[in-house]
C-alpha cells in the first residue's frame, strides 16, 4: 500500500459548515428538551409507572450498541490483520467513542436525577450489571482512545495490534453487558434470556457497521475525497452478514421464548397481535431493515455508492424499530403476578400497557445523534482521521491489475 | 363473604392468630405481640433477628374496601394529580378472577419486602437496600433515577416520582427524579407501631392483614404461617416475600 496522506477536513468548505450548523442546532434542541422534561418532571413525556422506559432509551441503547460496532472496521485491520482496512481504522474508532458520548449522553439526561451523575459515577452496586456497564462504558472511552493513539502516532501505529484486541474484547463484553441489562430480567417475559447478549451483540455489528458506511459516504462526498469500490464493497458485504446474522438471533430469541410454555403468549403479541409492535417488527425491523437491505447489498446488479447508502440507512431504521419493539414492546407486556386469574386494578394489572413516545423524547434521542456526529465532526475539522483519497488505486495497488483482468477474462468469454 | 359462612381453615387461622379478639380489634397485633410493641431507638441499627412480614387473608379481604390503600395515601403524603399512569401507588387493591370457574378475590399489592430483592441486585448506586430486619427501602440521597429497579420488580410495586411534590408528609420525604415503594411504614414500625395499612384493615375493613416478626415464634404472624397455607407470589423466582397470601 502506498504511503497515504491524511488530512483534515476542510472546515471552511460551505457544505461542511451548513452540516456542523444543523448538528449543532439539532443538539441543542435535544438540551432544551431534556431540560424542560427535567424541569417539568417526567410526566410530560409518554412514560410512565407501566412503561418506565420510553423512547430516549431506545436511542441511548441504539446509539450505545451501534458504538461497539462502529469499532469493526478498526478491529478487522487490527485483529484480524486486513490492512486493506487501516486507511479507514481510525475513523472507525473516532466514530465509535462519539456514538457511545451521544448515547451516554441520552441515557444520562433522561435520569431522573441527571444531577447526581456523580453518585454513579462514586457508588457501585456491584451486583448490578448496570453498575458493571457503567465501568464498561467508562473503560471503552480510554481504551479507544489509547487505541487512537497507537494508530494515528508514526512510532506506535505498527503496534496497533495489541490495543486494538482488547479494545476489541472490551467492547464484546460491553455489548454482552448491555444485552444482559435486559437479559437478566428475571420476572419480564419478554426479557430473561441467554439468547439476548448475542444478539446485541450482532444488533451493534449490523447497526455499527450502517452508521459507519453513511458517515465514511458523507465525508467522502463533502469533502470531495475520492472514494473507490474495493472498500466499499468490502463493507458492503460486511453489512450484509451481519444483517443476516442479527435477524437469524432475533428469530431465534422468539422461537426458544415460544418452546416455552408460559412465554407463548408474549411471542404471539410481538409476532401475530402486538398491533404497532407486531407491524415494527415484521414491517420495519424484517421487512425494511433485514430484506430490503440484504437485497439492495447482495444482488450483483444493484451494487452502488448510492444503494449502499440507502442500505445502510435502512439498517439504522430497521434498528430502531427493533430497539423499539425490545425495549417498549417488552415493557407493554404485562407482568404474570397471578398465572391462571384474570387480574384487574387501579395500577394497570393484567392489561397491555400503551405508550405514545412524546416529542420531547425524540428530540432529546436525535440530540444525541446528533452530539455523536458533531464529536466526528470536530474531530475530523481538527486531526487528520481520513486520507485525502481513498480511490481504489491508493488503497489496493493490485486493484487496477485485477479490475484489467477480469475486463481481459469478460471480453474472452 | 359473609361472617357466617367461615370456613374450618378460616376458623383456625383465627384461632392461631391468637384469638379472635386480636384479629378484630384494630392494631393490636403489635401491641399484643411482645417484641414488635418495643420501639427501636434512633441510635440503633436494624438487626436480622427481625424478619418484619405481613400475611394477607384474602378470605377476609372485601373487594369493595379500600382502607389500606386510603390510609397508605394519607400516611405517606401521596396526593394524586388526577394522572394515574404517572401518580404514585405505594399500595393497590388487585381483582383476581379464575376465569374457568369464577372463582373471584380481591387483595392488596404492595412491595413484597423480599429476602432477594431483585430491585436492589441491579440497582447501580445500591439505592435500593434491604434492611437488616427485612424491610426494603430507597436511599433517596443516592437514587439517581434511572428506574432500573421498575423494570426488575417482579411485583410492579415501585413508583417514580414523575413530578414536583407538595405539601409532603413529614415521614416521607420524596423527591422528583427519584423510585418510591411502600416502606412498610419502617418510620411507624421503628416506633412501634403497625403500618397504616394494617392499623386501617382492623379499623375500617375486615381485619386481613397481620403484621409481625416472621421469625419470632410468639408472633401470630409466625404462628399462623406455620399452621395454614400460605402463598408467595412469583415463589418461582424464589426471592422469598416478607408479604405472604392465605386463599389463594
Amino acid at each position: 500500500m502506498p504511503d497515504l496522506v491524511f488530512k483534515e477536513l476542510n472546515a471552511k468548505g460551505t457544505a461542511f459548515r451548513a452540516l456542523f450548523v444543523i448538528l449543532a442546532g439539532l443538539f441543542l434542541i435535544g438540551l432544551g428538551a431534556a431540560y424542560y422534561m427535567e424541569h417539568s418532571g417526567h410526566w410530560v413525556t409518554g412514560m410512565t409507572n407501566q412503561v418506565v422506559w420510553g423512547m430516549p432509551h431506545v436511542f441511548a441503547v441504539f446509539l450505545i450498541v451501534a458504538a461497539s460496532g462502529a469499532l469493526n472496521v478498526a478491529s478487522i485491520s487490527s485483529v484480524f490483520g486486513k490492512s486493506i482496512y487501516k486507511p479507514i481504522a481510525p475513523l472507525s474508532a473516532l466514530l465509535a467513542l462519539a456514538l457511545l458520548a451521544g448515547g451516554l449522553a441520552v441515557l444520562v439526561l433522561d435520569l431522573g436525577r441527571p444531577d447526581r451523575l456523580i453518585v454513579a459515577m462514586s457508588h457501585f452496586n456491584f451486583k448490578s450489571i448496570f453498575a458493571a456497564n457503567i465501568i464498561l462504558y467508562t473503560g471503552f472511552f480510554g481504551i479507544v482512545l489509547v487505541y487512537l493513539w497507537f494508530m494515528m502516532d508514526r512510532r506506535l501505529k505498527y503496534k496497533s495490534s495489541g490495543p486494538g484486541t482488547f479494545a476489541f474484547i472490551w467492547r464484546l463484553v460491553l455489548t454482552t453487558g448491555t444485552g444482559s441489562i435486559f437479559g437478566f430480567l428475571a420476572a419480564r417475559e419478554a426479557y430473561s434470556s441467554a439468547v439476548m447478549a448475542p444478539l446485541f451483540i450482532a444488533m451493534s455489528l449490523a447497526f455499527g457497521t450502517a452508521i459507519f458506511i453513511l458517515v465514511l459516504l458523507t465525508v467522502c462526498a463533502i469533502d470531495k475525497r475520492p472514494l473507490g469500490t474495493v472498500l466499499t464493497e468490502r463493507l458492503r458485504v460486511l453489512l450484509a452478514v451481519f444483517v443476516a446474522a442479527t435477524a437469524y438471533l432475533a428469530l431465534l430469541q422468539h422461537v426458544t421464548a415460544a418452546y416455552w410454555a408460559g412465554r407463548v403468549e408474549v411471542v404471539a403479541f410481538v409476532l401475530l397481535n402486538g398491533g404497532i409492535y407486531t407491524f415494527l417488527f415484521w414491517g420495519v425491523q424484517m421487512g425494511l431493515g433485514t430484506v430490503f437491505p440484504l437485497a439492495l447489498t447482495l444482488v450483483p446488479r444493484l451494487r452502488s455508492h448510492a444503494t449502499l447508502a440507502f442500505a445502510s440507512v435502512l439498517v439504522v431504521l430497521g434498528g430502531l424499530a427493533q430497539t423499539y419493539v425490545i425495549i417498549i414492546g417488552g415493557q407493554a407486556w404485562p407482568l404474570t403476578l397471578f398465572p391462571g386469574y384474570e387480574v384487574e386494578s387501579s395500577f394497570y394489572d393484567g392489561i397491555v400497557q400503551s405508550y405514545a413516545p412524546s416529542l420531547p423524547e425524540i428530540l432529546l434521542g436525535i440530540g444525541g445523534f446528533a452530539l455523536a456526529l458533531l464529536i466526528v465532526a470536530f474531530g475530523m475539522a481538527i486531526l487528520r482521521f481520513l486520507p485525502v483519497t481513498l480511490a481504489d488505486a491508493q488503497i489496493d495497488p493490485h486493484a487496477k491489475k485485477r479490475l484489467m483482468e477480469s475486463e481481459e477474462a469478460v471480453e474472452t468469454a | 363473604m359473609s361472617e357466617n359462612c367461615l370456613s374450618p381453615t378460616r376458623r383456625g387461622l383465627l384461632k392461631a392468630a391468637a384469638g379472635s379478639a386480636a384479629l378484630l380489634a384494630p392494631g393490636v397485633f403489635l401491641l399484643a405481640a411482645p417484641s414488635p410493641s418495643k420501639a427501636r431507638p434512633d441510635d440503633t441499627a436494624t438487626d436480622s433477628s427481625v424478619r418484619w412480614g405481613l400475611l394477607v387473608d384474602t378470605n377476609r379481604c372485601d373487594q369493595e374496601c379500600t382502607a389500606c390503600v386510603d390510609a397508605c395515601k394519607e400516611e405517606m403524603g401521596l396526593i394524586g394529580k388526577g394522572r394515574p399512569a404517572t401518580d404514585a401507588q405505594y399500595i393497590r387493591k388487585v381483582e383476581l378472577a379464575e376465569p374457568k370457574t369464577g372463582f373471584t378475590r380481591s387483595l392488596p399489592m404492595m412491595c413484597q419486602h423480599c429476602s432477594n430483592p431483585p430491585c436492589a441486585d441491579v440497582c447501580p448506586t445500591g439505592a435500593s437496600f434491604k434492611r437488616a430486619d427485612g424491610i426494603v427501602l430507597v436511599d433517596r440521597h443516592i437514587c439517581i433515577g434511572c428506574r432500573y429497579c421498575m423494570m426488575a420488580c417482579p411485583y410492579k410495586a415501585r413508583s417514580f416520582a414523575h413530578e414536583k411534590l407538595e405539601d409532603q408528609a413529614a415521614n416521607n420525604p420524596r423527591g422528583k427524579g427519584c423510585v418510591e415503594a411502600c416502606t412498610l411504614c419502617a418510620h411507624r414500625v421503628d416506633a412501634g407501631i403497625v403500618p397504616a395499612c394494617v392499623e386501617a384493615c382492623h379499623a375500617k375493613g375486615r381485619g386481613a392483614m397481620l403484621f409481625g416478626d416472621l421469625q419470632n415464634p410468639e408472633h401470630a404472624i409466625t404462628q399462623v404461617v406455620a399452621q395454614y397455607p400460605t402463598s408467595q407470589i412469583r415463589a418461582d423466582l424464589k426471592t422469598d416475600p416478607g408479604v405472604r397470601y392465605h386463599g389463594i
